[in-house]
């Protein structure tokens, strides 16, 4: 299996532990991902609100190189990248006006976007390329007992992905269940985490994560699981500051899905990123005595 | 005590923002809203917006450009898209508010002390000039243009990030940064934007 | 003249057309100028006369080319008007009066081909000339026809045997007509025997039902064939052949007398398997009835649940207690029944939308959000709950919201208004307050209540207290934000009226689920042969003027199958198939269009490339003379066969190769 790779800004930043997870998992599960040489921003959501065109452009810009470079599907980990470009991808199909803009924004760089790719997010390729059965084959130590909060994000299945329920997604459960973990029902899987409004707008933004963590906790999750860097961003490093605001406990390990994943696999908790996260998983895996190398 | 005016005179309503908004990319049905709610209902943050979102669809397609543009509710959008998601009538509510907040900003109406106009143009100005993002630098800028204070409520944060290796001060660019500025100059709907 | 590719007959029989132009008010002449087209028309070969009127289907407009028929020795007639599904009956008929034969007459089409397709007037007057043009061409080779007439077989066949089906049977009965009635469930009743109350009268829906279905089962007239499904229908107006299969229910229905004894000793001692009546509510077992009043009163064995149909090794308890009466027969098959009957009424009925679709109601997931019928269970008092409104725990519910809308007015589910959910929510609301005294809030789009006695319905639900919040709710959750949300659903609503967002936790969440086709009405549509609109509702002749008439003769349609309905209407439309029934049966016969097809039996080579062509299995092969023969009466004019015979020996009435091809020759005509 091979696809071409657009990691994304945060995947480089704050979400380190994500692209090292991400990969680590690739490589364990044999597939094969060459990253797009010299991709850009994807035109993120800020973006579409100060110029849509220019958006269209930079996201076209990366479908165009990766391309050039023969791909065919695209995996992108971050979901604001997941869904800039999945949407230009699909803009660029259905809008005339956007495709001859964007055609021609792309010319003035020397570059061409046929058309011809697939945009697909990690979780996707996981569940429907490699399949439940291959992994649940790889688990070499079941997550058993741990309870884990499945949280997807807004911008995954939302509007525009055709791999899961835009309403009720169960991909990841389906895959956090063959890993062996105990999945909690947690209504609040694709409610906004807030993104970029925790820090621009405290207020408005510290009460959203707090609905997050708090209803995890109320469920008796151990650990929230994400697959976005941003989602994992606001949950984990604003728990103090939620904490405080509300008087409450609200301190609880926001892991990545193939942070979990790695665990169930085998691998290091160096390899997947365990280090860099700002709440510790491991004293609640010592409790489960989930075991872990 | 002023007493407010609440009556609106025909002469208010502005036609052709009215004709421009429906013909935007994604805001083609807004004339078929129902205004049902369910936009508002499902938007996590519309309990802290000034106009609803089902308000302000209204409101657009009525031509009350003034009060649209400079509603606070296009910026408080996070771009969950779960009104796009649920709206009966197939309207695509975040590319609406997506097209305001473009519209707000070329008309020089947006509130300019407001922080989430400022984040987006620092995002647009660092792409421009490096085609990438560096998470760290956005974020300062951010900070000493908005609110100073808050600098120190995130050191805390902001010194575990580094201590795990999350934050990396050593700015991310594309080598071929011409040929990035190619496409984003040919592709802008803003003609003459300052970029410095 | 002579450059014609064909030549207009000479003589006696020389043409003299009389073409006759029509206003239609302004809807024609305000884009088309009519005066210009009738002079023009009047230059045309073989016009002998040519004039306008502003209603051409007028009385006196009729009257008029009745005279001028007359007056100016006309033999071939041309209106230039409107649609012929409109009025080509009316005109053939003033020409009949003139003393011509019908047939010497051709309609031009120029308001929806002319006048309403056009913006400007230059152009929809050139396309009124080019087709009037096309009609003169056309009609000098027109022939004089003879309607057939056939009988019409008096009995009818109901299909469906809810309230449509239960009236239109009654009706055509009490009228003295046989009527077979199939109902595919062990009972007739429909929906409207799962009611407990009907809008806006609170009448008791049983009450008023019973006595028409027990009617319905001793009526001599009528023969009931429930737990059966019509298999294949067959011929035309007045002469279809239907096969009704009968599926066994392993009960003589003769030697059954619903005394249930049988149901009492059934080695299931517990009812286990879910009861469809009451939604999967309560449970039945394998040897049932659906409800007291079911009709026929007689039981039912399942073979999906019953172990001596499933296997041959039950004890067979309800073989021994029902003792001489031998009324339970095992060895019962399905049945073929052949029924010949001249009309055919269907009301087969809709289906409730299913809020599993919209995932984020939790239906299926939240234990305490029910569906409107599923409520209209427990208010019943022969319900699962001997008719207490109590939540899954057995507790009281003392708030409690009814959501509308639910699978109704979403591009993404169904996008048309149900029409019967808002009038179902107000009672359902007054029904549960009455029975729980629990506080009612009803979340809706808009409050549709058009019908006699509704919006006063309304204007008291509002005085009796019940909550109304205008807006579409976005979920019934189970998470919470403050503690005293802790076990409750949260209704979460903009209420657009006070344009804030509302939480509001309840006990009990009702979704007043919309109505959509039933999932086979596709299939149902083909053995038939009807229409479907894109929705699937079966699709009338007419929407206004023909509601319960198909596009195939002798197929009426009647109730929920052709749209969302409440009981008023759908017993009045039932009503009106079974009086367009009559109509048809007490005229004994009925005319066919001479439009058919004929076979030159010189030319039939006998290859039978036509037979399987024939949508309506009208050509047969003669095994004599080895040609293909067309049988007139079943033949609709659809010109598969001409167009596909190899040897050309086909031709069709009203469409001869001579007048379709001067007609194409008009229309291009250089002017």
């Amino acid at each position: 299996m091979k696809y071409s790779y657009y990691p994304g800004c945060s995947l480089k930043g704050t979400g380190k532990a994500y692209e090292e997870s991400v990969l680590a998992i690739f490589e364990t599960m044999g597939v094969e991902a060459n990253e797009i040489d010299d991709w850009n921003c994807c035109g993120a959501t800020a973006y579409m609100g100060v110029d849509e065109s220019m958006a269209f452009g930079l996201a076209g810009r990366n479908l165009a190189l990766a391309e050039r470079e023969g791909a065919t599907d695209v995996v992108v980990p971050c979901n604001a990248c997941y869904l800039s470009l999945n949407k230009a991808n699909k803009y660029i199909e259905e809008y005339p006006q956007v495709k001859e803009k964007t055609d021609k924004a792309l010319a003035a760089g020397g570059l061409k976007y046929g058309g011809s790719l697939k945009v697909r997010h990690p979780l996707d390729v996981f569940v429907n390329d490699i399949g439940l059965s291959r992994i649940k084959d790889a688990v070499k130590t079941p997550l058993k007992d741990l309870k884990v909060a499945p949280y997807y994000g807004c911008q995954i299945v939302r509007p525009y992905a055709a791999f899961d329920s835009q309403r009720n997604p169960t991909s990841m459960d389906q895959l956090l269940d063959v890993l062996g973990a105990d999945v909690v029902d947690y209504p609040l899987k694709t409610r906004c985490c807030s993104g970029s409004q925790t820090g621009s707008l405290p207020e408005v933004g510290l009460r959203l994560v707090y609905i997050l963590l708090k209803e995890a906790k109320r469920r008796g999750a151990d650990v929230i699981v994400t697959i976005c860097p941003l989602c994992q961003f606001n949950l984990e490093s604003y728990q103090d500051e939620v904490s405080k605001r509300y008087k409450e406990d609200l301190a609880i390990p926001i892991l990545y899905f193939t942070q979990v994943m790695g665990l169930a696999l085998g691998l290091s908790a160096q390899k997947v990123g365990l280090t860099r996260n700002l709440v510790h998983v491991f004293p609640t895996l010592d409790k489960r005595e989930v075991g872990h190398v | 005590m002023t007493t407010p005016k609440s009556m609106k005179y025909e002469s208010e309503r502005d036609h052709d923002f009215s004709e421009w908004i429906t013909g935007v990319v994604g805001s083609e049905r807004i004339r078929n809203c129902i205004q049902c709610g369910i936009c508002s209902s499902t938007c996590p943050v519309s309990h802290y917006m000034d106009y609803t979102p089902r308000r302000l669809i209204n409101m657009a397609r009525q031509g009350f450009k003034d009060e649209v543009l400079r509603s606070k509710t296009i910026w408080l959008c996070t771009s969950c898209y779960s009104c796009t998601t649920e709206c009966p009538k197939l309207i695509k509510v975040t590319d609406v508010m997506y097209a305001l907040k473009r519209k707000a900003i070329q008309e020089r109406v947006y509130p300019r002390r407001f922080a989430i106009p400022i984040l987006g143009k620092e995002f647009y100005k660092m792409v421009r000039a490096k085609g990438r993002i560096t998470e760290s630098r956005l974020m300062m800028i951010f900070m000493l243009k908005t609110n100073l204070l808050r600098i120190f409520t995130m050191s805390k944060m902001g010194l575990r990030l580094i201590r795990t290796g999350r934050m990396d001060y050593k700015p991310e660019s594309v080598k071929r940064i011409k040929e990035l500025q190619a496409v984003m100059d040919a592709s802008s709907d803003r003609k003459g934007v300052s970029t410095s | 003249m002579s450059n014609r590719l064909t030549e207009p007959p000479t003589g006696a029989d020389e043409p003299r057309i009389g073409v006759f132009v029509c206003h239609c008010g302004t809807n024609i002449a305000s884009k088309v100028d009519v005066h210009d087209v009738c002079e023009y028309a009047g230059t045309l070969p073989g016009v002998a006369f040519s004039t306008e009127y502003k209603y051409m289907c007028s009385d006196p407009g009729q009257e008029f080319i009745a005279a001028a028929i007359k007056e100016h020795k006309l033999n071939r007639i041309v209106v230039s008007a409107c649609s012929p599904l409109l009025h080509e009956d009316t005109f053939r008929n003033a020409v009949a009066k003139g003393g011509l034969n019908p047939y010497y007459f051709h309609m031009v089409n120029i308001r929806e081909h002319g006048a309403w397709v056009h913006e400007d007037k230059a152009s929809a007057t050139a396309k009124s000339k080019d087709l009037v043009r096309a009609a003169v061409y056309r009609i000098v080779f027109h022939e004089a026809l003879e309607r057939k007439r056939v009988s019409v077989d008096p009995k009818v066949l109901v299909v469906g045997g809810g309230i449509a089906g239960i009236h239109a049977a009654l009706t055509l009965a009490e009228a003295g007509k046989k009527v077979y009635l199939v109902e595919r469930e062990p009972t007739i009743g429909g929906h409207m025997a799962q009611f407990d109350k009907t809008f806006p009268t609170l009448d008791c829906s049983a009450c008023i039902l019973t006595p028409k279905m027990s009617k319905v089962k001793s009526h001599p007239n009528i023969t009931l064939w429930t737990y059966s499904e019509v298999a294949e229908v067959d011929g035309f107006v007045g002469n279809f052949k239907v096969k009704v299969k009968r599926k066994p229910r392993y009960i003589v229905e003769d030697a059954c007398v619903g005394c249930m004894d049988c149901i009492d000793v059934c080695v299931f001692k517990e009812a286990k398997f879910e009861d469809e009546f009451n939604l999967g509510l309560s449970k039945r077992k394998p040897v049932y009835i659906p409800f007291p009043q079911a009709t026929p009163q007689i039981v039912t064995i399942d073979p999906d649940t019953c172990i001596e149909v499933k296997t041959g090794k039950c004890k067979k308890t309800c073989v021994e207690i029902c003792g001489d009466r031998n009324a339970i027969d095992f060895s019962q098959k399905e049945k073929i029944e052949e029924i010949e009957v001249g009309n055919i009424i269907l009301a087969t009925g809709f289906k409730t939308y299913d809020p599993a679709r919209s995932p984020e109601y939790g239906y299926g997931r939240l234990e305490n959000v029910y569906t409107g019928l599923e409520i209209e269970r427990l208010i019943n008092s022969s319900g699962p709950t001997g008719g207490h409104v109590v939540c899954r725990d057995g507790n009281k519910p003392k708030t409690v919201g009814i959501i509308h809308c639910v699978g109704s007015r979403d591009e993404k589910s169904n996008k048309w208004c149900s029409r019967v959910c808002c009038m179902y929510s107000l009672k359902l609301a007054h029904l549960i307050k009455e029975h729980t005294g629990a506080e009612v809030y009803n979340f809706y789009i808009d409050i549709r209540t058009p019908g006699k006695g509704y919006e006063e319905f309304y204007d008291r639900l509002q005085g009796e207290g019940v909550h109304f919040i205008r807006g579409r709710v976005s979920e019934i959750a189970d998470w919470i934000v403050s503690p005293e949300e802790e076990g409750k659903l949260i209704i979460r609503v903009e209420d657009t009226l006070s344009g804030f967002v509302r939480r509001i936790p309840v006990d009990m969440a009702v979704l007043a689920v919309g109505l959509e086709p039933r999932p086979d009405a596709q299939e149902v549509r083909k053995m038939f042969n009807i229409s479907c609109a894109t929705e699937g509702w079966f699709l009338e002749r007419h929407p206004k003027l023909a509601p319960v008439d198909t596009f195939t003769d002798g197929i009426f349609i009647a109730g929920g199958c052709q749209g969302p309905k409440d009981i008023p209407d759908t017993v009045a439309q039932a009503g009106s198939a079974a009086a367009q029934v009559m109509a048809l049966i007490d005229k004994g016969y009925v005319e066919l269009e001479p439009n058919t097809a004929y076979i030159d039996e010189k030319e039939c080579s006998g290859c039978k490339s036509c037979i399987p062509l024939c949508p309506y299995t009208a050509i047969s092969f003669d095994a004599g003379s080895l040609k293909a023969v067309i049988n007139e009466a079943l033949c609709k004019g659809c010109g598969t066969c001409v167009a596909s015979c190899p040897s050309g020996s086909i031709s069709q009435n009203l469409f001869e190769d001579a007048e379709i091809y001067s007609e194409i020759e008009g229309v291009l005509a250089d002017v």
